[in-house]
């Protein structure tokens, strides 16, 4: 039986290890739908969770390259088409002198594509993430280590999945309200 | 005969998850504001004023009330925007190439190293602004359609330094926004204050520690990194072709890029030492950043400080090699013309007491690691008067040399850009966390999953 209102069951662990061996337990048991939450970042908890997201360097590989013929293409077609300047009898197509301003124009919206792509791909901004309701969630940004297995997962149900939760021997698991 | 030595940790031992987020918030959500800061904001905005007038009294009268005057056109604001500028490179240096590498005790210094860069690069692209004559119109710089019909000139260094400018301080401001985001989470769930919550909460976005979330943040903080590793040595390059594009005896040197970017780290690392040493004995931070990273910076500065003297030297060989008595006569003249001493002094400062650093009782010293750095940042200004002054001065046809110094507006201006600097650094002190928060907490002990029990 699974109410509505309930987002989630979060456990609560006091260091990493304990929250690698839990996503494990928890793969093992079937569950799918969790999420873990640290203080910093922990690989082996992205491994244990089967999170790997590989979209986001191609985003800046498309970004970097956009950038780079863009600032290319704006020196030539304003140097070459638009306002041909003559300077000392020099080629108009000069594309030496165009090399650094296309290498920092290829660095900037590649940039700006890393830092939008990893905000887009995260779901951010989100000001408001039913989480937050859980009182000792905040810890989680100091010294708590969370596992919170979500409503939505087809094996979920009140009571199993919290004594499930409880023998991985939690600091605490409080139930998450939408 | 000295000691074997004991490896200095970079973090002071005893230290855990909660402790490590506690003092380090604890300088920023503290209701008291301590005193020394009142004093060092206060001389800081005070000379931040000084600034103001200076450029109120510039916009109404023109670059007429600076020094600058056929033969030397290029004066303090060239020389103190270089100046800024190489201070601006240690940040990035540090938090994108120190990454790369795996420098693990860069952790605690890459936030306000960082800090300081942007701050730089803001005090030195007021510089080229002011320097416009007409700064309203500085927007011209930029690739825009417009009802003239104009294009930049693409082929002129001024314009790269456009595009290397801007686009580093986009770069850097980014990298040090994402960087801040796990931190300003932290602030948000710290703090007590209503306002505190809703401002730190603006501000991170509502960064929950996902591992999903994590997973893409370190894949961007990383492709930031590489990204900004080559910028870092781009921009200097970019500023020294300002110089050696042109024919100007002095300046037409292809050293120039190399030796600037050398500079540049030399006189950034100096900075983060003048900043590191005060501030880590006022907030009591001796156990994030150790002497170990003291010792380190002092290190880059010894290696830095050595390429430029090669610089130095290799400036001098050159002239005589050239051929060219336009060369020759302004080694000659610098060294031993009207302004040999500041040549001089900037040699004593930048290549004769860096020196010291080959000492490890010095490098451990803190007090003299700090004046050392002050010298070297004096140096290192020096040294841009020197390359701009004395190629500048006399050129080519004696007819038309000259003697150049700066007016009281020009040491305003440099002054009060200062009083700019120390203003933001002090404000971003009291409101953003100035070591990062999350990445220390890697350092801790228990940070490490133990394998055979995870299992």
């Amino acid at each position: 039986m699974s109410r509505p209102w309930i987002y989630g069951l979060l456990a609560e662990f006091t260091n990493p290890t304990d929250l690698v061996a839990a996503v494990h337990a928890a793969r093992a048991a079937g569950y799918r739908d969790m999420d873990a939450y640290t203080p910093y970042p922990v690989e082996e908890v992205a491994e244990a969770l089967h999170a790997h997201d590989r979209r986001l360097p191609l985003i800046v590989l498309v970004g970097g390259i956009l950038g780079g013929v863009g600032g290319y293409l704006l020196q030539y077609w304003t140097s070459v088409v638009d306002y041909p300047l003559n300077v000392g009898g020099r080629p108009f197509h000069s594309w030496p002198a165009f090399i650094p301003i296309t290498f920092e124009t290829t660095v900037l919206v590649a940039a700006i594509s890393a830092v939008l792509g990893m905000l887009a791909l995260n779901g951010l901004p989100m000001p408001y993430h039913p989480l937050f309701n859980a009182p000792r969630f905040a810890l989680a940004t100091r010294d708590r280590f969370f596992l919170c297995i979500e409503a939505t997962d087809p094996l979920f149900d009140d009571d199993g999945t919290r004594r499930f939760l409880q023998r991985l021997e939690p600091r605490s698991v409080s139930e998450v309200e939408q | 005969m000295s000691e074997p030595r004991e490896p200095v940790p970079i973090l002071a031992p005893g230290h855990t998850f909660g402790s490590v987020t506690d003092q380090i918030s604890a300088v920023v959500l503290t209701r008291r504001t301590p005193r020394f800061w009142w004093v060092g904001f206060g001389i800081g905005f005070m000379l931040m004023s000084m600034l103001l007038v200076a450029v109120t009294h510039l916009f109404l009268n023109g670059t007429g009330i600076w020094g600058v005057n056929v033969p030397v056109g290029w004066g303090f604001a060239i020389i103190c925007f270089v100046w800024w500028v190489g201070i601006g490179h240690a940040g990035t240096l540090i938090s994108a190439i120190l990454l790369l590498l795996n420098q693990e005790w860069r952790t605690s210094i890459n936030r306000f190293a960082e800090a300081m860069t942007l701050f730089a690069v803001a005090c030195a692209g007021l510089y080229p602004i002011l320097h416009l004559g007409r700064p309203w119109l500085a927007y011209w710089l930029f690739p825009y359609p417009n009802t003239m019909a104009l294009w930049p000139q693409f082929r002129s260094p001024l314009i790269w330094d456009v595009f290397a400018i801007s686009t580093y301080a986009s770069v850097s401001a980014l990298f040090w926004f994402v960087g801040l985001i796990p931190d300003l989470a932290t602030l948000r769930d710290r703090s007590e204050s209503r306002v505190g919550r809703v401002v730190y909460g603006l501000l991170a976005m509502g960064w929950r520690g996902s591992a999903r979330h994590w997973q893409r943040y370190e894949t961007a903080y990383l492709l930031l990194a590489a990204l900004a590793a080559p910028l870092v040595v781009s921009v200097h390059t970019v500023v020294s072709f300002d110089f050696a594009v042109g024919i100007v005896p002095g300046w037409h040197a292809t050293i120039f890029p190399p030796y600037f970017v050398a500079g540049a780290i030399f006189s950034g690392f100096a900075m983060v030492v003048t900043l590191a040493v005060p501030l880590r004995a006022l907030y009591g931070l001796e156990d994030f950043v150790t002497l170990r990273h003291l010792e380190n910076m002092a290190r880059v500065m010894l290696a830095t400080g050595l390429v430029v003297a090669y610089g130095y030297m290799n400036e001098t060989f050159m002239a005589w090699y050239s051929a060219s008595p336009y060369e020759q006569f302004m080694i000659v003249n610098r060294m031993g013309g009207p302004y040999a001493p500041a040549y001089w002094t900037l040699i004593l400062c930048n290549v004769l007491i860096p020196q010291l650093l080959w000492f490890r009782r010095v490098r451990t010293t803190v007090p003299l690691l700090f004046v050392i750095s002050l010298v070297v940042n004096v140096g290192m200004w020096l040294e841009r008067y020197v390359i701009v002054v004395t190629s500048l001065h006399r050129d080519f046809l004696p007819s038309s040399w000259g003697m150049y110094s700066g007016t009281i507006w020009d040491w305003a201006t440099f002054i009060g850009s200062i009083g700019l600097f120390a203003s933001l650094l002090f404000l971003f002190i009291r409101f953003l966390p100035m070591i990062s928060i999350f990445e220390m907490r890697t350092l801790v002990p228990e940070a490490e999953v133990r394998e055979e029990e995870a299992t």
